[in-house]
């Protein structure tokens, strides 16, 4: 019914644009610029959406009722919080480093919409298919590492740069666990192209059938976006705001608004990876895809939710002794029984 | 070559998990501890030498403010070592009651503890459960003393007022609570592999080492010295009820969080048992309208919740002391700060720090 919603009226403007008699060249970049518009629309509302979720399930596990003032039901708590911080004076402390200090927020915020690209939303709906859709995931989501350095260094502040080390000692540890789960994934597909991997659960999902690359991915992703129990980075207990320390206003916003693009990213690499992407469970088409991706989405997010308000904070050493010396070997033993398991079922089919 | 460097690094009076205005200068190589330095003094004010100003009486709200979560330890404390000086007996009624409510005050001051610690270490639902808790303590209180946290609920000679109607119908109520409460702030952070990670074996104090730097209380409990002031050299009625005195293995930090979740099943124990005994009988003694003890000097100790807490306290026969000192639980317990910090990592400073309990009131004074 909604199932070709979006993919209609993509269609839709792209006839209109081409009755408008405009060069093919302009048709297409008006085209893609209205599709980095929607993506735009969709990752802010659903990241201000997000920010009020996180605090009302805070609240309920924690017995509280949370944001219930601004909007019914504080629904605008976060449009609020947004009003404030763009309001705020936007300082620039004396011995920064300038250039660095300035850049960091933007590229913060940039790097993440960057990966939106590949994500398929539902049926036929991937905003730019690559054919190495993963492999540009993965190569983008590692440039952060040198933007929190950044902010961090520049800052000027110890506090922030224990925090920035902290920061590219974690997210480096943590890369190779996530890259050896995708890369069993990508064993059992073949292909690198998210969409062929979303298609190929049709029948059954990877989270059955590579239940231990999961549990890998789950945790290892959880480091990647940097929540609790991996939240160091940003201890407040400890360093304050880490790297973020001496940012104000719309910097600081910027990067809180990064943090929770990446957490939606990262749910939905998830979604993809490991939950079937748009695929609809028991063959319930009646549901269109792309809604069926937000539902996933956000039961991926509400499990995330749920460890970040459970658990404390893991040590530094603990927490890159626990990346290299169980989740690395763990996800390589993984690797190993896939392919050997691929080879054995292609040996029994022929 | 490449080259490394210790960077100093002020853990200033404004921090959010220096349980005060506590400043420590830390010499970081890297993430590793090298060197620590504790600043006090941020919240000191002058509560000796005010004291010396005051009446006697005048003087017990000053003792509520020194350690504000567990007050009522510092009222009993002071006016038992008054008593002392002027050779007054407490009707037992008084004493029931002071033993209840210096019990509810121990029970809030680890459930702030239990907070703490938890919320140092990035647990903001371990935070939220015992602030819960303590509600049902506090609402108890301020039924039996008008006030939620500074209380000057006792009196040279006995308490101020009696237990008001209903207040042992509530508390037998609440109790249960209380200890449901503990079972699920176990449950959360001591059976959680993080927290265990994080303070099983995390700076193991030995029992000659803590003697040597004056510990007391549940840290020294911890290293595996059973001494409890109220079981040891009992005062007040405490030698009228039967309680456990819960000790740890290896004075870690893990053993010093949890003999506080066993004390506080322990201080609702001594409530029960204190509700069922409690006798008629007036509440205040007959002491003279203007307190002038006789000239001499006390000093006196109880189990506060952060460790001893003694009193001593000179007279020279006017009514105002001429001199008093307060041997303070968490400022003592901080003196083996550096000691212990060195060689841990930052994070580790704030979870020593927090396990040690200590509450800036206190060390400052």
């Amino acid at each position: 019914m909604g199932e070709n919603l979006f993919v209609g009226m993509a269609h839709w403007l792209r006839a209109w644009l081409e009755n408008q008699r405009f060069l093919p060249l302009v048709t297409d970049v008006l085209l893609m610029l209205l599709a980095v518009v929607g993506v735009l629309a969709f990752l802010f509302l659903n990241a201000l959406f997000l920010i009020y979720y996180d605090r009302k399930f805070g609240a309920w596990v924690q017995a509280r009722l949370g944001p219930n003032r601004v909007g019914p039901r504080g629904i605008f708590q976060t449009v609020a919080d947004t009003v404030k911080l763009l309001a705020k004076e936007i300082f620039i402390p004396n011995n920064v480093d300038r250039w660095p200090y300035l850049l960091a927020p933007v590229l913060i915020f940039t790097i993440p919409v960057m990966l939106f690209m590949v994500i398929p939303f539902g049926k036929g709906m991937v905003p730019y298919d690559l054919n190495l859709g993963l492999l540009y995931f993965v190569a983008v989501t590692s440039v952060e590492t040198i933007v929190l350095w950044m902010a961090g260094w520049s800052s000027n502040n110890k506090y922030s740069l224990l925090g920035a080390m902290r920061s590219v000692a974690q997210m480096l540890s943590y890369e190779m666990p996530v890259i050896l789960a995708m890369l069993s994934v990508v064993l059992m597909v073949g292909s690198m192209k998210l969409s062929d991997i979303v298609a190929a659960q049709q029948k059954v999902w990877f989270i059955f059938l590579q239940p231990v690359g999961f549990l890998i991915y789950f945790v290892a992703v959880n480091a990647e976006i940097k929540r609790t129990p991996f939240d160091l980075v940003e201890g407040e207990s400890e360093i304050i705001s880490g790297p973020y320390t001496e940012y104000s206003g719309m910097n600081f916003a910027l990067f809180f608004l990064a943090e929770y693009t990446n957490f939606m990213l990262a749910a939905m690499m998830v979604t993809t990876l490991f939950l079937g992407g748009w695929n609809a469970p028991f063959g319930w088409t009646f549901i269109p895809s792309w809604l069926w991706f937000l539902f996933k989405m956000y039961f991926v997010i509400s499990l995330f939710m749920w460890t970040r308000w459970t658990f404390l904070r893991i040590r530094i050493d603990q927490m890159l002794s626990f990346a290299w010396k169980f989740l690395l070997p763990v996800a390589l033993v993984n690797i190993f029984v896939t392919g050997f398991g691929l080879y054995l079922y292609r040996m029994i089919r022929w | 070559m490449l080259k490394t460097q210790e960077i100093a690094i002020n853990v200033g009076p404004q921090h959010p998990s220096t349980h005060g205005v506590f400043r420590i200068i830390l010499k970081l190589d890297g993430e590793t501890i090298v060197d620590a330095e504790p600043v006090v003094g941020y919240l000191h004010r002058g509560i000796e030498k005010l004291a010396e100003d005051r009446t006697y009486t005048q003087v017990i709200p000053y003792t509520d403010r020194m350690d504000y979560l567990g007050a009522m330890s510092y009222n009993l404390g002071y006016v038992q070592a008054v008593e002392k000086l002027m050779g007054i007996e407490v009707p037992e009624r008084a004493e029931f009651i002071r033993v209840i409510a210096t019990e509810l005050s121990r029970i809030a001051s680890h459930h702030v503890f239990l907070a703490s610690m938890a919320l140092d270490m990035g647990s903001y639902t371990g935070w939220m459960y015992p602030f819960r808790d303590r509600e049902l303590v506090l609402e108890l209180l301020e039924m039996l003393t008008g006030s939620r946290m500074t209380f000057s609920f006792m009196r040279i000679g006995g308490v101020a007022d009696d237990l008001p109607e209903g207040f042992i119908e509530k508390t037998k109520e609440y109790l249960p609570k209380i200890l449901e409460g503990v079972d699920e702030e176990e449950g959360l952070l001591a059976g959680n592999e993080i927290f265990i990670a994080r303070t099983k074996g995390l700076a193991p104090v030995s029992v000659e080492k803590a003697l040597a730097w004056g510990w007391g209380g549940a840290n020294l409990r911890a290293s595996g010295y059973k001494f409890d002031l109220r079981k040891n050299r009992p005062y007040s009625v405490y030698d009228h009820f039967d309680f456990d005195i819960p000790t740890g293995a290896n004075g870690d930090c893990w053993d010093r969080f949890t003999i506080r979740l066993a004390e506080m099943r322990q201080s609702v124990k001594i409530i029960e048992q204190a509700l069922e005994m409690i006798p008629e009988g007036p509440i205040m003694a007959k002491v003279p309208k203007v307190i002038k003890p006789p000239v001499g000097e006390v000093y006196h100790e109880v189990e506060a919740p952060k460790g001893i807490l003694g009193y001593y306290v000179v007279s020279d026969g006017s009514t105002k002391p001429y001199r008093m000192h307060v041997r303070r639980p968490s400022f003592i317990n901080i003196g083996m700060l550096r000691d212990i910090l060195i060689g841990t990592k930052l994070a580790d400073f704030i979870t020593i720090f927090a396990s040690i309990d200590v509450v800036l009131g206190d060390v400052d004074c």
